[in-house]
Formats: structure tokens, C-alpha cells, sequence
């Protein structure tokens, strides 16, 4: 039988305000347990809360970046229930009418199409303290600095079909609310969150029970969870059970989901709009200001990339798909770097090297400007590619810059012709049947010939040069 | 100095009749021969040395006009380093780590704050017997109930042991205690003064005032209240008139409107008689007076008794044992915690309006409940709009009945019933005064004169020139 995987996301994304949503408290990470929480983030007696502004246009930048309708007056609502972490007893959400209504996003697949996966909505809301569970034996303690820290939930259509697809998306968002600045992306520190509802049934079938995956930190995991709960709710379903509406916290560790609590045992939140709280006007002019503050969006700088620079689509994508990765080719673009040249770079030797290495392109040991002078002494023929992958190397182990690399190891490229040619004459000499079998007709020789001559010169021989004029040789 | 006005008090400091430490420990004196009940804490210490910094300010010319003038604050405003107990045991030991915006601003004026008011707890109440720390007498007659939920408030205006004493209203609770104890008491416009510090009760409803012998020391007082309050996103960002500036207007012409429904079988003989002669005298005055009809009255008490309970299940949600406030001995786990902190800190009628509110906003419910009571809040609104398109003040008793004795209201209901003529006007956010107007068996009475929003410089001229030609507001319980 053939099933078919139902898969909705919904992201809690840190905004990056300087204080918190409801008080002017300090949103940084890290600091000492409840040390950055106020009497309004302590929730007492008496305090009201006051929106930041801050927040409520990097929402609004959120959702003008995925053609989403706004809300023009959206209401803050209560959503109550008991926990150490929420001092107030209720969390201020957004419920019957968020800031950010229906808007929809463009995903690449693996196959290279692009799918539109549609946004239900995206609304403000407080984030909890933190309750830590194993630091004292007989007590949970309780660190309020995140409590009152900003949080844009986004929610999208049920429309990915698989944990692939649902990666591809998690990503893109990712990568669209670093690049309008809204949020820091930090997976480790909890600023970017993914809950996956996922469900399956029959193909054509009305959509199948789901249940909510929690606690999920990576891209990685986020593929494995949903994958092991599409089993696990298949093999339910194969055997003739039912899936029940769950819950469902991913353990990493053991690499399994288990039941955190049925829909029975779900809290009845008493959702109610927040007396304390006006509506939240967004007026027109307001609207035109975000607009036209919003930088240039992954889906256009991917259209310039290929329209511009000649890049191929699949170069585009990947090269906008993380902002700093675009950013990093930019900077060698305006060094004068070529483009596609580049691109084969920081998608090749760069990525290869940072993979290897488990390092993010921010902490690259190699500059974008530092690159950009390595590949323009490939284009004015100081080196050849070949060499300049050792150089490479080399610049990423500290060895210097690279023209102290190419001139300490004497790496500069032989474009004097009379020397290429005395070398191009002793490989000749040295390999009379190879040259007979090629003038019999067996042209991949050439290649023999071209290897033989850069391995005399030790690679140093300018490659071009060295074509032509075994060409000419050789006829 | 206690049967002095505010308005004569200032003057007396300004003439150094009296300094303010003198009028300060004249004050605390009364509240310690006091057995009204009416104070939690009595702040002695505090308030003479506010006192000697007041009487430096006024000798360095550096005074405000409130400088040096004593007061009583309710004890749900915060008040930074003084215990702020509203009334419950929750709370009993509980000290702020801040100031209320309204304590702040009576702090700039360099007011004398005596104390803390006896109230209802959390505000929830209208004979504040629901009070954790026993219920206040009534001055005029201490066998009866002063109001609620100011009722400490209310009582210690009438007793004059203070001259002044701050107060909340969220659905009579300024104006009825001012009623039942025969003092002038000013429930604003919603957003007039700024909530924050000011414990919440249910906060679309909540709004605080003054509790004052006068009309004029009411006026005095809400100069130095009001405002804008960056902190509170549902205060008015609107400018504050001087409302001692508009106090000499006359009433002639002025349109009265008495709301039918509010005459109807249940209002006591003797409270209608007091009403009926204040509106002759206003008519004697040049006023006019018709009959309006604020037809949705009879849905305001179904309609509050969802909101407010609605609310505050929320706004209480916090106190949980777990941050301050009382914590029930050795909890088992949390939800033991929970249970016991809550079923041992509250009282009664708190537990009642929470449980209520749970209730009705619980899925399946909120719609028949919460969004209907919002629907019939509309509707109240309207009533008044449309009857302001006729008149200008619309005036009527404040409580069905004058005090009652202390304990002889037993069912919640009958003491939520006599809330009728004071709920419509928080549901609908506007301002409204209770000013005395006469005696029913020696008990005070008061008139209820309720404005558009806004209409606070009307109401308070209104009252005022009441006040200019009777002296009911300046009887005095000690007269007696």
C-alpha cells in the first residue's frame, strides 16, 4: 500500500530586539539565571505589559517578505495555564487574528523544482522562562531571563509531502529571517525552533490523524524525527490501528519520539483578548516604510545571480540559500572576482573545507578578499587552478597571504614560452610510440602529453600554453 | 485641622498655620484612637519623614500645591518597600519591589502617605467584609457595612482621619462606599489615571479615583492622578485640564437625564426620597430634568458577573506559590502547590469569581458567555450614547439601599444584585461621581451623576455646585 505524508511546520523564531516584547528588559543569551528579567517579566502584582514596537515591525517584515496579508489591527490574546516558567500564568500570544495572515513561500527541491509552500500565518507572542530539570536532585529551578523574550511563530499550509521537503523549508526560513535581520537563527540557542504536525494517509485520502513533534534543534533532526514518526504512524496504521492526536517529544539521544501528552490531556488555554493590550494598528504608512527598508530577498538576489552574473540556477540557489554564503560571494564579486569562477570556489574547495572542518562560513579562515586575490592570480595567469588549490591550503593553515604563499614556494606559473617549449621538447623525445600512436590518429593522447609536461614543470607550466603549443608540435 | 478641606488645608500650609508635620501627626493620632478597621498598615514613620521633607519644600518655596498633604492610599496600589496586601492573605507579607504610577506621582507632589486602606480582597466586594484583615466599620453608625470595595478608603474620609484616601473602581467600588459613608467619591473615565501598580481585578474595568469630603478637593486631587502613563497602554494619551479651573460654572440650563429603569421596585423608599430632593435642587438651580431610558440595564449585572470574573481568573492566575506570596506548607509536587497555595490564600468570594470566570472562558463556552457579555457591554455603551444626545449628566441613586448591617448579606448574589446602578458605568468606560445628598435613618445617601466620557470638569462642577448650596457634605459622623 502507498502512503502519503502530510507535513505542517510551525517555527518559533527569536526575534532580535534589543528588549524584551512587553518590557524593557534585555533579550541577550547567556547572561546569569534571573538576571535579565523585570517586574513585568516576573509577573507582579500590578504590572502591565507595553509592546515594543521593534517587534512588531520585524513582523511585519516577515510577512511583507512572503507577500503575506497584513493584519491591520491584530489582537493580543491570553492563553492561560499553570507552569513554574510562565510567571504570569498566561502566555501573551496572538490567537483569532494574528499580525501576519496567508502569504506563501517558494521551496527548491532536491529534483531542482521549485514548490510553493503557503504560510497560514505568523503572530507575535512571549517566550517562558526555562525550567531546568537536572541541575538539584529534589528541585526544578527556574531561569526567567527568556521569559518575555520576543517570539514570531509562523505557521505553515500542510503542503510539504515529505521530511526532505519539510527540511527545504525549515531552511528557507531560516535563511530568509537572517536575511531581513529579524532573528539571529541560532538552532543551538533556541532562537529558531521547529514543531513538525505530521500525519499520513492513503493517497487521495482526507488527511490522517497528527501528531506534534517537539523539541527539535537541527535540520538533521528534524529529518530523522519526522521520518521515524511517518514509520512509526504507518506501521500503526498497516497492523490496523489508529494514530491518536499526540504530542510527541523527539529524543535525539535515543533516537525515538515518545508521547509527551494526549489531545485529552491537552490544557483548555481559555484563550481570551488581553484587556491589557490595545490592537495593534499597523497603518499604511507604516507598512510603506517596512517596504522599502527591506533588503533584497533570496528569491530576487537568486534571479540576479542568474540573470546578472550568469550563473546557473542551481549555482543561485545554493549560493543564496544561507546569507552569509551570499554575502560572502558578493564581497568577492565587488573585489572584481569573476563570478562564475567564484562560484565554483566557495561551492568547492571553500564548502569542502569549512564541511570538513564543521566550521560556518563566518568563521572561515580564508577572507572573501583573501579568496578574490587568489582567484585573480588564476585570471592573470600568476598560478593555474591546480596550483592554486595548493595555495589554498596553505591560506587556510596560516601560512601567510598569497602572494607571500606563490613567491616563498616559488609557485609562480611558467608563461615563458621558449621554457615550455624546451620542456614540451624533452617530453617528445622521451615518448617516440605515444607520439607515433597520436599522429596514428588516437587524440586523447593529448592529454598524456599535457600531464607528462606539467609534471616536469611541477605543475607550474600555464596550462593554455602549454595546449597550444603541444598542438603545434604535435601536427 | 481634620474637619478642614484639602482646599483649606493648602491654605493653611501656605499661611504656616500648621506645618505639614503637625497636620501629618494630627492625622496619625486620629488613626490610632481609630477602631474602624479601616487602615492595614499605618505607615508612622514614613509618613512623618515625608512630612518633614514636604515642610522643607514648602519653606524652600519649592512646594506643589498638594505638598505636605496628608492622604490614605488603598492598598492595591504598590508601594515600594511598604507592604501591598489587597485585602488578602495571598499577599499578606508581600512587598513591592516597586512603586505604583500613581503612587509616583503623589510621591512627586511630596504628599504624606498615612498608610494602606483596609479593602475588599483584590477588590472583590461591595461591603468589604472580604477582607483578610476583618471588614471596616461604618463611621456613621459601626454596626453597618462602609462599601465596598474602598470601603477603607470611604471610611476613613467620613471619619476624617485622613483627608483624602485613593481608591478603585471597577464596578461601583469608589461610589458606593462614598455613598453608604456619606463622602464625594470619582470614578473616571477609563484610562483617566494609569493602572500600572494598581493590582488588577479585571482590567477593561478597573480604573482608580479619589475618595474626598468635597467636589473641589476631588477636582484638587485628580490634577495630581491623572494622565498619561507610557507604562499603561490602555491610559489616554490625552492632556489633563486644571478641574479646579472649571468649578464655577453655573447649572443653568444644564440637562439631567434620570434613567427610568433605575427608579424601578427594588431602590428603598428612603434612598429615592434623598435622590428625588437632590434633582429638585439641582431644578431649583435652573437645571432641566427628563426621564432617559438606558434600556439594557437589567443585562448589566449577568454581563459584568462574566467579565470581570472572566478577567480576573486570569489576572490571579499569577499568584501561585511559586514567585512571592503565600505558599502553602511542604508541598507534596507542583500541582500540590498549586492546589493548596491557591485553595489557602484566597478567600471565599475570590475563589468564587475565578472559579466563574474558568468556567466561562472554557472551550465550548466562551462564545455563550465571554463574547455575549461583550455583545451586551456594546449595547450598554449605545444606551448611554444615545442618552447623551439628550442630556448632559444623567443622575440616580448610587445603591439600592443605604448601609446594611455588617454580616446580614449572606448570599453572593443578593450582594452582587445591589451593584445595578453603579455597573453599567464601568461596562461602558465612563466617569461617574457619588456626592452626598442626604440621610435615610441616619445613614448617609448618595446621588450618582454619571458624564460622557471625558465629562469629568462637568461632573465635577456639577458636584460642586451642589455643594455650594447644601452642606450634606459637610456633616460629620463625630456630630452625631
Amino acid at each position: 500500500m502507498t502512503w502519503e505524508t502530510v507535513i505542517g511546520l510551525e517555527i518559533h523564531s527569536q526575534l532580535k530586539t534589543k528588549s524584551k516584547i512587553f518590557s524593557g528588559a534585555s533579550t541577550s543569551f547567556g547572561s546569569k539565571a534571573n538576571t535579565q528579567a523585570c517586574a513585568v517579566d516576573l509577573g507582579f502584582p500590578g504590572v502591565l505589559p507595553v509592546l515594543n514596537q521593534e517587534a512588531v515591525k520585524m513582523a511585519l517584515r516577515f510577512g511583507l517578505s512572503v507577500n503575506a496579508t497584513i493584519n491591520k489591527n491584530s489582537i493580543f490574546a491570553r492563553k492561560n495555564y499553570f507552569y513554574p516558567d510562565l510567571p504570569k500564568g498566561y502566555q501573551i500570544s496572538q490567537f483569532e487574528i494574528p499580525i501576519v495572515g496567508n502569504g506563501a513561500i517558494d521551496i527548491t527541491l532536491d529534483s531542482g523544482e521549485n514548490k510553493m509552500v503557503g504560510i497560514t500565518r505568523a503572530h507575535l507572542e512571549e517566550d517562558a522562562g526555562k525550567s531546568i530539570h537536572d541541575l538539584y536532585d529534589d528541585y526544578t529551578a527556574i531561569d526567567l531571563n527568556r521569559a518575555g523574550t520576543p517570539l514570531l511563530e509562523i505557521v505553515s499550509e500542510p503542503d510539504m509531502s515529505s521530511a526532505q521537503e519539510a527540511v527545504a523549508y525549515a531552511k528557507k526560513i531560516h535563511a530568509l529571517v537572517q536575511y531581513i535581520d529579524i532573528c539571529d537563527g541560532n538552532m543551538q540557542e533556541g532562537s529558531f525552533r521547529c514543531d513538525a504536525n505530521v500525519s499520513v494517509r492513503k493517497k487521495g485520502a482526507k488527511l490522517g490523524t497528527r501528531a506534534e513533534l517537539k523539541n527539535i534543534n537541527s535540520f538533521k533532526f528534524l529529518e530523522k524525527a519526522i521520518n521515524l514518526e511517518v514509520d512509526r504512524q504507518i506501521d500503526i496504521l498497516e497492523e490496523g490501528g489508529s494514530v491518536i492526536q499526540e504530542t510527541r517529544l523527539y529524543d535525539s539521544i535515543k533516537n525515538e519520539t515518545r508521547s509527551m501528552r494526549s489531545k485529552e490531556e491537552a490544557n483548555d488555554y481559555r484563550y481570551f483578548p488581553d484587556p491589557d493590550l490595545l490592537p495593534v494598528a499597523i497603518s499604511d504608512e507604516l507598512l510603506i516604510e517596512i517596504k522599502k527598508e527591506l533588503p533584497e530577498l533570496p528569491t530576487e538576489k537568486k534571479l540576479r545571480f542568474v540573470e546578472k552574473l550568469e550563473l546557473s540556477s542551481y549555482d543561485a540557489e545554493v549560493l543564496t540559500s544561507q546569507k552569509e554564503v551570499a554575502d560572502y560571494f558578493e564581497i568577492m564579486i565587488n573585489q572584481g572576482a569573476d563570478a562564475k569562477l567564484s562560484a565554483n570556489w566557495v561551492m568547492g574547495e571553500l564548502s569542502a573545507a569549512l564541511n570538513k572542518n564543521q566550521l560556518e562560513i563566518s568563521d572561515s579562515p580564508i577572507s572573501a578578499n583573501e579568496l578574490s586575490k587568489l582567484l585573480s592570480r588564476i585570471t592573470d595567469n600568476t598560478i593555474s587552478g591546480k596550483i592554486a588549490k595548493d595555495v589554498f591550503k596553505l591560506m587556510w593553515d596560516g601560512n601567510g597571504s598569497v602572494d607571500e604563499i606563490i613567491e616563498k614556494q616559488g609557485l609562480k606559473q611558467v608563461t615563458d614560452s621558449s621554457a615550455i617549449e624546451s620542456i614540451i621538447d624533452d617530453v617528445i623525445a622521451n615518448n617516440p610510440d605515444q607520439v607515433q600512436q597520436y599522429k596514428d590518429g588516437n587524440s586523447k593522447l593529448l592529454g598524456f602529453f599535457v600531464g607528462q609536461v606539467m609534471k616536469a614543470s611541477q605543475g607550474k607550466a600555464n596550462p593554455k600554453q602549454v595546449n597550444e603549443i603541444l598542438n603545434e608540435k604535435l601536427s | 485641622m481634620h474637619n478642614l478641606t484639602i482646599a483649606e488645608q493648602i491654605k493653611g500650609l501656605r499661611n504656616k498655620d500648621f506645618s505639614s508635620l503637625e497636620l501629618t501627626q494630627h492625622y496619625l493620632n486620629r488613626i490610632n484612637d481609630s477602631e474602624l478597621n479601616a487602615f492595614i498598615s499605618v505607615t508612622s514613620n514614613q509618613a512623618l519623614s515625608q512630612a518633614k521633607e514636604a515642610d522643607k519644600k514648602i519653606a524652600n518655596g519649592k512646594s506643589s500645591s498638594l505638598t505636605g498633604i496628608p492622604y490614605a492610599h488603598k492598598d492595591i496600589f504598590c508601594t515600594k518597600g511598604v507592604k501591598t496586601t489587597a485585602g488578602s492573605k495571598m499577599l499578606d507579607s508581600f512587598i513591592s519591589p516597586y512603586d505604583a504610577t500613581l503612587t509616583n506621582k503623589l510621591n512627586a507632589e511630596n504628599m504624606v502617605m498615612l498608610g494602606k486602606t483596609n479593602m475588599d480582597e483584590f477588590a472583590m466586594g461591595s461591603s468589604n467584609e472580604n477582607s483578610y484583615f476583618g471588614p471596616v466599620q461604618n463611621p456613621w453608625d459601626t454596626e453597618k457595612v462602609p462599601g465596598g470595595s474602598s470601603g477603607g478608603s470611604a471610611a476613613a474620609v467620613a471619619a476624617r482621619i485622613s483627608p483624602f484616601a485613593t481608591g478603585t473602581d471597577t464596578g461601583g467600588s469608589i461610589r458606593q462606599p462614598a455613598s453608604l459613608c456619606g463622602i464625594t467619591g470619582l470614578k473616571p473615565t477609563y484610562g483617566r489615571i494609569s493602572r500600572y501598580g494598581m493590582i488588577a481585578y479585571a482590567s477593561s474595568l478597573d480604573q482608580a479615583g479619589p475618595l474626598t469630603r468635597t467636589a473641589e478637593d476631588a477636582a484638587i486631587v485628580l490634577n495630581a492622578m491623572a494622565g498619561f502613563d507610557t507604562n499603561d497602554s490602555t491610559s489616554a494619551n490625552k492632556s489633563v485640564p486644571d478641574y479646579t479651573q472649571c468649578l464655577k460654572n453655573s447649572v443653568n440650563g444644564l440637562k439631567i437625564g434620570l434613567p427610568k429603569e433605575y427608579f424601578s421596585d427594588g431602590l428603598d423608599k428612603g434612598v429615592e426620597k434623598v435622590v428625588m430632593q437632590s434633582i429638585k435642587e439641582y431644578e431649583s438651580m435652573g437645571a432641566k430634568v427628563q426621564e432617559v431610558s438606558l434600556p439594557n440595564t437589567i443585562h448589566a449585572i449577568p454581563a459584568y458577573y462574566i467579565v470581570a470574573p472572566c478577567e480576573c481568573s486570569s489576572n490571579l492566575s499569577r499568584f501561585d506559590g511559586v514567585k512571592y506570596g503565600y505558599r502553602c506548607e511542604d508541598p507534596r509536587d507542583l500541582n500540590d502547590l498549586y492546589l493548596r497555595s491557591r485553595s489557602e490564600g484566597f478567600g471565599d468570594e475570590v475563589k468564587r469569581r475565578i472559579m466563574i470566570g474558568t468556567y466561562a472562558l472554557s472551550a465550548g463556552y466562551y462564545d455563550a458567555y465571554y463574547l455575549k457579555a461583550q455583545k451586551v457591554r456594546q449595547l450598554i455603551s449605545e444606551d448611554f450614547k444615545k442618552a447623551f444626545k439628550d442630556v448632559d449628566v444623567i443622575m440616580s441613586p448610587v445603591s439600592p439601599s443605604a448601609a446594611f448591617d455588617l454580616g446580614s448579606v449572606k448570599d453572593p448574589v443578593s450582594m452582587y444584585l445591589a451593584d445595578i446602578y453603579t455597573l453599567s458605568v464601568n461596562l461602558a468606560g465612563l466617569p461617574g461621581m457619588s456626592i452626598p445628598a442626604g440621610f435615610s435613618d441616619n445613614l448617609p445617601v448618595g446621588l450618582q451623576l454619571i458624564g460622557n466620557h471625558w465629562s469629568e470638569e462637568l461632573l465635577l462642577n456639577t458636584a460642586h455646585q451642589f455643594q455650594m448650596r447644601t452642606d450634606w457634605h459637610n456633616y460629620s459622623p463625630a456630630d452625631r
